[in-house]
């Protein structure tokens, strides 16, 4: 799309023909795990209680904690603001990426889906860059929880 | 110094023993066969198609592609068209259209060129390029999608497949389950029925007002704006009318065999 590789991720499959095998197939675990995460997550008031409220300057304080190494990891079982924050956008750019994937896989049967993003050019992008999101959010999720490694039981266990 | 001691067989000579041991142990090309998964390993055209090296990877993941074709099978709905453009924003081969491969068709086989209709059909006959353009046609702007995800939107003018099918140029009998089509010197590719009888299924002869260029088909291709671009065969020269459907006539191997849209 835009004439570059992304290490060795383009080779999946070692073919075109093959990397499309595996994300057609990995489509499936996205969509399913999404769903039940997002019914699981509306329905038990979890999205609720872990990620509201979020407030503009609880944001900008714990970004200037974070940067200042000043943030509290007490209690690992809240969130704080900026993990609100990223999270919430997380789960509207997985909802978003799936979208966009069905509105370019199925343009004429979904072609109101299609339209609704703009037309199959536009959602062709928003899929593209819905995945470059996600991996940028892999990257500091990864690095961040390396650096607290707590963190790691905390996300198994709950504390 | 004991306990080894007691491991030698009096009258046995060591280095026989293990000459002998060797000799029993197993080959080694055959251990490599077994963890290779018991394929032996060539290295022709279809090792460079293996998607992937593990066999049973490989299985699966053709098992999930036979099961999106069938979910892609379901939510198909033969009566939902092709968005329409006004316009056509690839007016004609510039450079910047994205063609990947073109065959060419030799001048002496265009001059010669026919269109042989077969099978369930009950005028089975040969079709000149002059007889075809005779054909009532329409013109269609729809989006070519290609399967390596680039799009145009492309005119095309030529003659509803379906029409073709049911007037009086070649009345059909039974069910019409499948046409394959044959492109020059290439595969044979299937159009299952909603697609075949697809009401803007085309056989084209005109890409842009103009006459089929070369490397878009001509004479003929058959335009197919609810499937992926290499099920929009080029070079079309005969149709065979079936209802034998053996899942035979799958496009490119390798590719999801639905891939429409």
């Amino acid at each position: 799309m835009f004439g570059f590789r992304l290490f060795a991720l383009d080779h999946a499959g070692g073919w075109l023909g093959g990397a499309l095998l595996w994300h057609f197939a990995a489509m499936w675990l996205l969509m399913v795990n999404g769903l039940v995460y997002l019914t699981l997550g509306f329905a038990t008031g979890r999205f609720r209680k872990k990620l509201l409220p979020i407030t503009p300057a609880g944001v900008i304080s714990d970004t200037k904690a974070a940067m200042t190494g000043k943030l509290s990891h007490a209690d690992l079982s809240k969130y704080n603001y900026v993990q609100k924050l990223l999270y919430c956008r997380i789960i509207v750019v997985g909802i978003l990426i799936v979208l966009s994937g069905l509105a370019i896989w199925k343009p004429v049967q979904l072609q109101y889906l299609t339209a609704l993003f703009g037309g199959y050019d536009v959602a062709r992008y928003v899929h593209f860059f819905c995945m470059a999101a996600i991996v940028a959010f892999l990257v500091v999720h990864v690095a961040l929880a390396v650096l607290v490694p707590r963190s790691l039981r905390a996300m198994i266990i709950g504390r | 110094m004991g306990r080894l001691r007691s491991l030698l067989i009096p009258g046995v000579d060591k280095q026989l023993l293990v000459r002998d041991a060797t000799k029993v142990m197993p080959d080694l090309a055959r251990r490599r066969f077994i963890t290779g998964g018991g394929q032996p390993r060539r290295a022709d055209a279809a090792d460079r198609l293996r998607c992937i090296d593990s066999f049973s990877a490989e299985e699966m993941l053709k098992q999930i592609s036979k099961f999106n074709d069938g979910v892609q099978a379901a939510i198909f709905n033969p009566n939902a068209l092709a968005p329409t453009f006004r316009k056509a924003r690839l007016q004609n081969r510039s450079r910047s259209t994205p063609i990947t491969r073109s065959t060419t068709l030799p001048r002496s086989t265009a001059r010669k060129w026919k269109f042989e209709v077969r099978g369930l059909v009950d005028n089975k006959r040969s079709w000149t390029l002059e007889e075809l353009y005779k054909l009532p046609q329409v013109k269609q702007v729809t989006r070519h999608i290609c399967v390596e995800g680039w799009s145009a939107i492309g005119s095309w003018t030529g003659a509803p497949l379906r029409d073709f099918l049911k007037t009086g140029s070649a009345p059909t009998r039974g069910e019409v389950l499948l046409v394959p089509v044959r492109r020059f010197r290439r595969l044979q590719l299937a159009a299952r029925h909603g697609h075949a009888l697809h009401p803007q299924t085309q056989m084209t002869f005109k890409f842009g007002d103009e006459i089929l260029p070369r490397a878009y088909g001509y004479p003929m291709k058959i335009r197919v704006p609810t499937k992926l671009g290499f099920k929009n065969p080029k070079y079309v020269v005969s149709m065979e009318v079936t209802n034998d459907y053996q899942g035979r006539l799958l496009g490119r191997p390798g590719y999801n065999s639905f891939s429409g849209s």
